[in-house]
C-alpha cells in the first residue's frame, strides 16, 4: 500500500514536471499543480486550434443529477501531433476520461494531463515534447510526414 | 535484320552517356557533400552548406525555450540577471509576460505576440525555434520559421552590412525603413561556420526579445554563428548586442544543437490566428485568470 502510494506520488511529480516545463504558450500560474483531478464526462467540443487546443466536456454528477461543464486545454496542434493527438482525435458525444490540473479559482477549467478514450487507448498531453532519448528520432515522430507521391 | 554494328554503336553511346551522367553526379556530390535524400549520418558537413530542414537535437522544448533564452533562462537565479540599462530595465518591468520570473495572469498579458504580431528578429531564434527549413545557393540563406510561417533571408553575396542610422538603416545611400526581421549578412568563416550580423530590426515598442519579456531596442546589433559540426548536426550560437537595453554583449543560445531531419519531411504550421485567439481568450483564458467567487461568461 505504501510503495503503491509512493509510486503514485512519484508519478504526480513527473507529470507535473513535465507539465509545467512544456506549455510554449503561458506560464502555471492560474492552475493548482498540487493536485491533478480525474473525471469521466462526455465531449460536447474539441477545438484544433491555436494557441491551444479546447476540449469541452460534460461530467455528470450522477448523485444530484447535476451537469458541470468542463474546458480544459493542451498545447497547440503542432505540439500535439507529436504525441499522437488529431483534429479527429473527439467527437461531440465520446466518453472520455480526463486527467486535468484544475484551475486555482475552482471554477471547471484545466490543463489536460492526458484522456483515455472510449477504446482504452491513452492520449497523452506532455508527450508532445520529445527528450533527447525519446525514440521519435529524427524524423519527428509525428504522423503524415509526408504527401503521398503524385 | 538488325544490323549488328548499328547495335554496338547504339550501346556504347548508351554506357557512354551513363557514365558521363554517373561521373557528373558523383563530382557533384564530393563538390556540394552527401545528398540530403539519404538517412542522416554523421558524415562529415559539407562544404559551406548548412541546408537541410533541422529539429532541436534535444527534443522540441528546448528549442521553445519558454523560460527565456536557453543559455540565459529567465527563471529569478542571481546568475541569469542580464546586464540592463536603467533604460532596459524600464523597458523590462513595462513588459506582461505570460511565463518566467515575473509572470503575470492571462488577463494582464501584453506580449506583442498574442495580438498577433510577427515574433520579428532574434525572436524567431530564441522562442519556439522548432523545425527551421534553411535553404541556400550562391547568392543567399532563407530561412523558414516554423512559427507564423515566417522567413528571413540572409545575403552571402558579398555586400556589406547596412548601417544603423536614425530612423532606419543606410543601404548605399538610401534610408530603408526596419524591419521586423531586420537586414543580414553573411560570411563563411571556415568551411562549415557561417557568421551573420544582423541590424535594422524594430523599435522597443513592437518586439520582444524572448517569451519572458526581455527587452531590445532599434539599436540591436545580433551576431550568429551556425556551425555544421557534421552533415547531420548543426549548433547555433546567438549574441545579443544592444546599447540601448544591455550595458554589454551576452550570448543568448550557445552552441544549440540541431538535427538533420527527413528532407521529405512535411513541416506543420503553427500560427496566430486573431479570431483563434479571440475564442480562446473568451473561453478559457479570461474566466480562469478571473478571481473566486465571479460567475464566469460562457
Amino acid at each position: 500500500m505504501e510503495k503503491k502510494t509512493v509510486l503514485v506520488a512519484a508519478v504526480t511529480v513527473v507529470l507535473l514536471s513535465m507539465s509545467m516545463s512544456l506549455f510554449a504558450h503561458h506560464g502555471t500560474s492560474v492552475f493548482d499543480t498540487s493536485k491533478t483531478l480525474t473525471m469521466k464526462g462526455n465531449v460536447t467540443e474539441w477545438d484544433w486550434s491555436n494557441p491551444h487546443c479546447l476540449l469541452q466536456f460534460d461530467v455528470k454528477n450522477n448523485e444530484v443529477g447535476q451537469v458541470v461543464h468542463w474546458i480544459a486545454e493542451t498545447q497547440n496542434p503542432g505540439n500535439m501531433v507529436y504525441a499522437g493527438w488529431a483534429k479527429a482525435s473527439f467527437k461531440p458525444g465520446d466518453e472520455v476520461t480526463v486527467t486535468l490540473l484544475p484551475a486555482k479559482n475552482g471554477r471547471p477549467f484545466g490543463r489536460i494531463n492526458q484522456v483515455v478514450l472510449p477504446n482504452g487507448k491513452t492520449l497523452d498531453a506532455n508527450k508532445g515534447t520529445l527528450t533527447k532519448n525519446d525514440s521519435a528520432g529524427a524524423s519527428g515522430g509525428a504522423k503524415s510526414d509526408n504527401y503521398s507521391k503524385q | 535484320m538488325r544490323n549488328p554494328f548499328r547495335v554496338s554503336v547504339i550501346m556504347l553511346s548508351a554506357a557512354l552517356t551513363l557514365s558521363l551522367l554517373a561521373f557528373t553526379q558523383n563530382a557533384r556530390s564530393q563538390q556540394l557533400g552527401p545528398p540530403k535524400d539519404r538517412k542522416a549520418t554523421t558524415a562529415p558537413a559539407p562544404l559551406h552548406d548548412i541546408s537541410g530542414t533541422w529539429e532541436p537535437a534535444n527534443g522540441p522544448n528546448d528549442g521553445i525555450q519558454p523560460y527565456g533564452v536557453k543559455a540565459v533562462p529567465n527563471d529569478g537565479k542571481p546568475e541569469h540577471q542580464l546586464p540592463y540599462t536603467p533604460h532596459g530595465l524600464e523597458t523590462y518591468k513595462s513588459h506582461k509576460a505570460p511565463i518566467g520570473a515575473d509572470e503575470v495572469l492571462p488577463t494582464q498579458y501584453n506580449d506583442p505576440r498574442d495580438r498577433c504580431e510577427p515574433l520579428g528578429f532574434p525572436r524567431a531564434d530564441l522562442y519556439y525555434l522548432r523545425e527551421t527549413q534553411i535553404m541556400q545557393n550562391e547568392y543567399k540563406v532563407a530561412i523558414l520559421y516554423q512559427y507564423g510561417e515566417a522567413w528571413r533571408v540572409i545575403w552571402t553575396d558579398g555586400r556589406k552590412l547596412p548601417q544603423l542610422v536614425d530612423g532606419g538603416v543606410l543601404v548605399g545611400k538610401e534610408v530603408r525603413e526596419p524591419r521586423f526581421y531586420g537586414y543580414s549578412v553573411g560570411k563563411w568563416v571556415d568551411d562549415s561556420t557561417l557568421v551573420v550580423q544582423t541590424v535594422g530590426m524594430m523599435p522597443e515598442d513592437r518586439v520582444w526579445l524572448d517569451l519572458t519579456g526581455r527587452p531590445i531596442s532599434d539599436a540591436l546589433h545580433v551576431e550568429e554563428r551556425f556551425h555544421r559540426v557534421n552533415h547531420d548536426r548543426l549548433e547555433l550560437t546567438v549574441t545579443i548586442d544592444d546599447p540601448k537595453m544591455y550595458t554589454k554583449p551576452w550570448i543568448a543560445m550557445n552552441k544549440f544543437p540541431m538535427r538533420l531531419e527527413d528532407p521529405h519531411r512535411d513541416v506543420m504550421e503553427v500560427y496566430c490566428s486573431p479570431s483563434e485567439m479571440e475564442k480562446y481568450n473568451k473561453l478559457f483564458a479570461n474566466p480562469t485568470s478571473a478571481p473566486e467567487g465571479d460567475t464566469p461568461e460562457r
